[in-house]
């Protein structure tokens, strides 16, 4: 008798899922989530969609709304036509850091996947998202979905007054920019959306009811000729400092100094730079949010099993879509495409473990700090919480996972005919090949380093951008001379490109285009 | 935690979106319509369309790091034989980076997307109008035709509408409080028990209260005439709606395959044409060598006659038909004729004198004179065709009348367009 009652009862069996068992598995996941692995999540709200809508969350970058243009219609239809030819499968979830955490979830999940996915995405990146530094400092999650709200139905105004094509033209600029709109370095209090729609209105007000001085207060053409050189430099720095350059946030000057744009194209610009600042920190922690969730999945699905409450099949289905998804093909291999953030991420957190547990004195050398303190899941939820990808690398990769997955550094100097290699799996490769990769993740390396230098206030209004030139990688040209336009559009004057090496400041490169009148203008 | 349903959501949230991009890519777009109409098969015309587009208007570009020059180091996983010092050729397209961007169109040549049939339907007629539709007063003579409107409390019993009086009746029997029958029943049957062995008392006071219910019910009816409701319909004017095309061929032996499978290509762009502006439309395949008949479009199409060529019979049978079949203030009437332009050399006048009688009735006479080689429009290399010559003095007095020639598939879009073109009055 009292075996029976002890004996588990499955949460589930077969592959269909109803709401009972989504409940039911929830709630084991939660258990197991929160007093085992001590995680610590916002409440979360799973939702259940069909492959379209799945297909229409990624037209519009993963989120719920969004306000209505071409490009995301060209990433839908895109998209339709990979998946609709069987090229492309679709995610099984997709994950809003919001508050509440909202998941969404498919149909055509079987119940294995839908378990798989509550533990993924529910518990795992919601933790991270909770947790993480940058996304602390850097995202408003509960107030993401009003923003969100608020820009739709600003964009759908001006779009009702001032005409779709020139919305759209401010909005295409906008976009071309969006990677060089994101505050990098200085620090600012979280945003708080909420306000934001306040502080929209107030601003409107006082623009109306003060006078932007900045432009009345440069000297005349004349005047400047008539004094010396140093008397120029002087007033040119002064004027620099007031706008605030030199300024990494090409958006944010554009809506605060740009001379010929409307108030509500200010107001588009700050939209998206705003949406591209949400987005900042997601770029930075793929390989260490991914391999959170995974680490959970992966922990949370063998404790059910463990525990009785999943079927062999289930955990046999399970690791068959695990394995899938953590699988890092070889760079000689034709699959190859970069290395999968999953894979690393997962090698990475499970060897962290291993080496809490089980340090081997090659640990111990690399990791004093936590080797054999037998805390994993604490040792863990510190990196989840403190590190990014370029730091939780440099950190925290082992010569362990640098063997299992065999990496090797490649020089590749363009003035040589052929690359070289120059760092192994071996004694003298390890920190050259941790430290090497930790860079390949850091977003200012991945990303062409563009700010603006310098405006001509006094003579022709010209902008000058510059870009700074690391290890003698200049920008591609035809993009380059395309966001240029963009540029011009927005600033209505002649902007420049000096492409510069960050040591010497020699001039490699210049790139110019002159005024750009916009689309339906 | 919550669980929520999202599956019933309306559909198409990112309808609004693509058509945004549709009109933005609209120049690609449709050239890559009208060139994949031209490789299409004419009996697939009305699928929907898979459309490569250059990226070019659609490309969404942005300061990226070019993929050549400088220095950089690639870590890479799954080393097997190299050591430090060892040299690697260069491979083409930089495959250390990994595949960055896949979906902003860099790297591949066109962006391939499905549009819908509608989408490619709407494009390919896009700025193409009916000729001469007001103008005409046939087309707006209107048919009444009845139409649903509403409900009515009296009206033809064949028109009852059954759902609405049994509401109706079920909700007056309900708040009336008419017995139900179980209730009777149960009733009756407790009466019948209590005959047997019941305490006399409650027996008589079940039969009064059976009596009771007997009699409410029979005051309250099942069904009554309040309850009844009608479908009501009202004769509303419709404008005409239907349309007949002729379609007119030389079948006779200077026909080739391939002259037939150009007028095949305009018959059917024609038809879909009308298809997409009329509820209806009526094929009539008039085929002719130097007699005329009507036949099925299989016939029509496939099979092969000999004989001379005399146009007028066709004509003839076409009045015929029309004179039989399609009243004027019922039907709109196109036709196209296709030929190589031999005719039977004293026919001409009767074509004119025919064709005067037929043009004032129709909305609309394609002539299409079809030719063998494909280059030549027939006219630069020798002098116009009997039927051809005939039919331009017609055409002046008739701006509902074109004629054109055509010599390959290519051309058949582009004179097809021309005849169509919006505020484009045809013209020989």
């Amino acid at each position: 008798m009292a075996a029976i009652l002890d004996a588990p009862v499955l949460l589930y069996d077969g592959p269909e899922w109803d709401f009972d068992k989504l409940k039911r598995v929830h709630d084991a996941i939660e258990l197991i989530a929160r007093r085992e692995l001590g995680l610590d999540v916002y409440p979360t709200q799973i939702e259940v969609i069909t492959s379209e809508q799945m297909l229409d969350a990624y037209a519009s970058s993963a989120l719920p709304l969004m306000y209505r243009h071409w490009s995301f219609g060209k990433r839908f239809a895109y998209n339709e036509a990979l998946y609709r030819r069987g090229l492309q499968g679709l995610a099984y979830e997709i994950v809003i850091n919001s508050n509440p955490c909202l998941c969404y979830i498919m149909e055509e999940n079987s119940m294995t996947m839908q378990t798989l996915v509550i533990a993924h995405a529910a518990y795992g990146h919601n933790h991270f998202f909770k947790n993480n530094y940058l996304f602390q400092q850097w995202t408003d999650a509960s107030g993401i979905l009003d923003y969100l709200s608020f820009s739709r139905d600003y964009v759908l105004k001006a779009e009702e007054r001032y005409g779709i094509a020139r919305v759209e033209s401010v909005l295409d600029a906008a976009h071309a920019l969006m990677d060089e709109s994101v505050n990098r370095y200085t620090r600012r209090k979280p945003l708080n959306f909420a306000d934001d729609r306040k502080r929209e209105q107030e601003r409107r007000l006082h623009a109306e009811t003060t006078y932007n001085d900045l432009w009345r207060t440069v000297p005349a053409p004349e005047v400047i000729r008539s004094l010396e050189a140093e008397e120029i430099a002087r007033i040119q720095r002064e004027q620099n400092q007031r706008l605030g350059l030199p300024e990494e946030n090409i958006l944010y000057f554009m809506e605060k100094f740009a001379p010929n744009l409307e108030e509500w194209e200010r107001e588009l610009c700050r939209i998206v730079r705003n949406i591209a600042q949400y987005f900042y920190p997601q770029k930075q922690t793929k390989v260490i949010n991914e391999g959170c969730a995974t680490f959970v999945h992966y922990e949370i699905m063998n404790r059910l099993h463990g525990k009785g409450l999943i079927s062999d099949g289930s955990m046999l289905e399970f690791l068959h879509s695990h394995t899938s998804v953590v699988f890092q093909p070889d760079f000689d291999d034709p699959r190859y495409s970069g290395i999968n953030p999953y894979a690393l991420g997962f090698a990475m957190m499970e060897d962290i473990k291993r080496i809490c547990l089980a340090p081997t004195p090659e640990d111990r050398i690399f990791f004093p700090q936590f080797a054999g303190n037998k805390d994993p899941y604490g040792t863990l939820r510190d990196a989840w919480a403190n590190y990014r990808d370029e730091s939780f690398i440099l950190q925290f990769l082992s010569p362990n996972v640098i063997r299992k997955h065999r990496l090797f550094r490649v020089f590749d100097n363009a003035a040589e005919p052929n690359m070289l290699v120059d760092a192994i799996h071996d004694e003298g490769g390890y920190r050259e090949i941790r430290s090497a990769l930790a860079r390949s993740y850091d977003i200012s390396r991945r990303e062409p380093d563009i700010q603006i230098a310098d405006v001509d206030m006094a003579g022709d209004r010209t902008l000058v951008l510059k870009h700074f030139v690391h290890d003698g990688i200049l920008l591609d040209e035809k993009s380059c001379q395309a966001v240029l336009r963009y540029v011009a559009e927005l600033w209505t004057y002649t902007v420049k490109l000096l492409e510069v090496d960050a040591s010497t400041e020699a001039v490699l490169k210049k790139h110019e285009v002159p005024a750009q009148k916009r689309r339906g203008v | 935690m919550n669980i929520v349903d999202r599956r019933a959501n309306p559909k198409g949230k990112s309808l609004g979106n693509r058509r945004r991009f549709i009109e933005r890519a609209r120049a690609e777009v449709k050239g890559a319509v009208l060139d994949a109409l031209r490789k299409r098969k004419i009996t697939d015309v009305e699928g929907s369309e898979r459309v490569s587009i250059p990226t070019r208007g659609i490309d969404e570009p942005s300061f990226r790091q070019s993929s050549s020059g400088g220095k950089r180091h690639y870590i890479v996983p799954g080393n097997k034989e190299h050591v430090v010092g060892d040299e690697i050729e260069r491979p083409q397209g930089g495959q250390g980076r990994g595949s960055e961007a896949a979906d902003s169109g860099e790297g591949t040549d066109g962006f391939e997307f499905t549009l819908s049939k509608e989408e490619f339907l709407d494009l390919f007629f896009e700025d193409l109008e009916l000729p001469d539709l007001v103008k005409k007063k046939l087309s707006e003579a209107a048919a009444p035709e009845l139409s649903r409107a509403g409900y009515s409390v009296s009206g033809n019993p064949a028109n009852l509408n059954l759902v609405r009086t049994m509401r109706n009746s079920m909700a007056r029997r309900l708040s009336m409080k008419r017995p139900k029958r179980e209730e009777l029943q149960e009733l009756e049957q407790k009466i019948e028990s209590l005959e047997s062995e019941g305490p006399e008392a409650e027996h008589r006071e079940a039969l009064e209260r059976l009596e009771k219910l007997r009699r409410r019910s029979r005051a309250i009816p099942y069904f009554d005439p309040i309850d009844t409701r009608y479908n009501r319909f009202e004769r509303i004017p419709k404008p005409n709606v239907q349309a007949v095309m002729f379609c007119l061929m030389d079948v006779s032996g200077s026909m080739t395959e391939r002259m037939k499978d150009l007028a095949k290509r305009f018959f059917m762009l024609l038809h879909i044409f009308l298809a997409r502006r009329y509820k209806q439309v009526d094929l009539v395949f008039i085929r002719h060598t130097s007699t005329a008949q009507e036949v099925d479009e299989e016939t029509f199409f496939y099979s092969r006659e000999t004989g001379g060529t005399v146009v007028s019979t066709a004509l003839a049978e076409m009045k015929r038909i029309i004179h039989e079949r399609y009243p004027l203030d019922a039907w709109n009437i196109y036709a196209a004729q296709a030929s190589d332009g031999d005719n039977f050399g004293a026919d001409s006048g009767r074509c004119i004198a025919l064709l005067s009688d037929i043009l004032p009735v129709c909305q609309y006479f394609a002539y299409i004179e079809v030719s063998e080689s494909p280059d030549g429009l027939g006219d630069r290399r020798m002098d116009k065709t009997d039927l051809w010559r005939s039919y331009a003095e017609v055409a002046p007095a008739h701006p509902n009348f074109a004629m054109r020639r055509v010599g390959d598939p290519s051309h058949i879009f582009p004179v097809f367009h021309d005849l169509f073109s919006r505020g484009k009055a045809p013209a020989a």
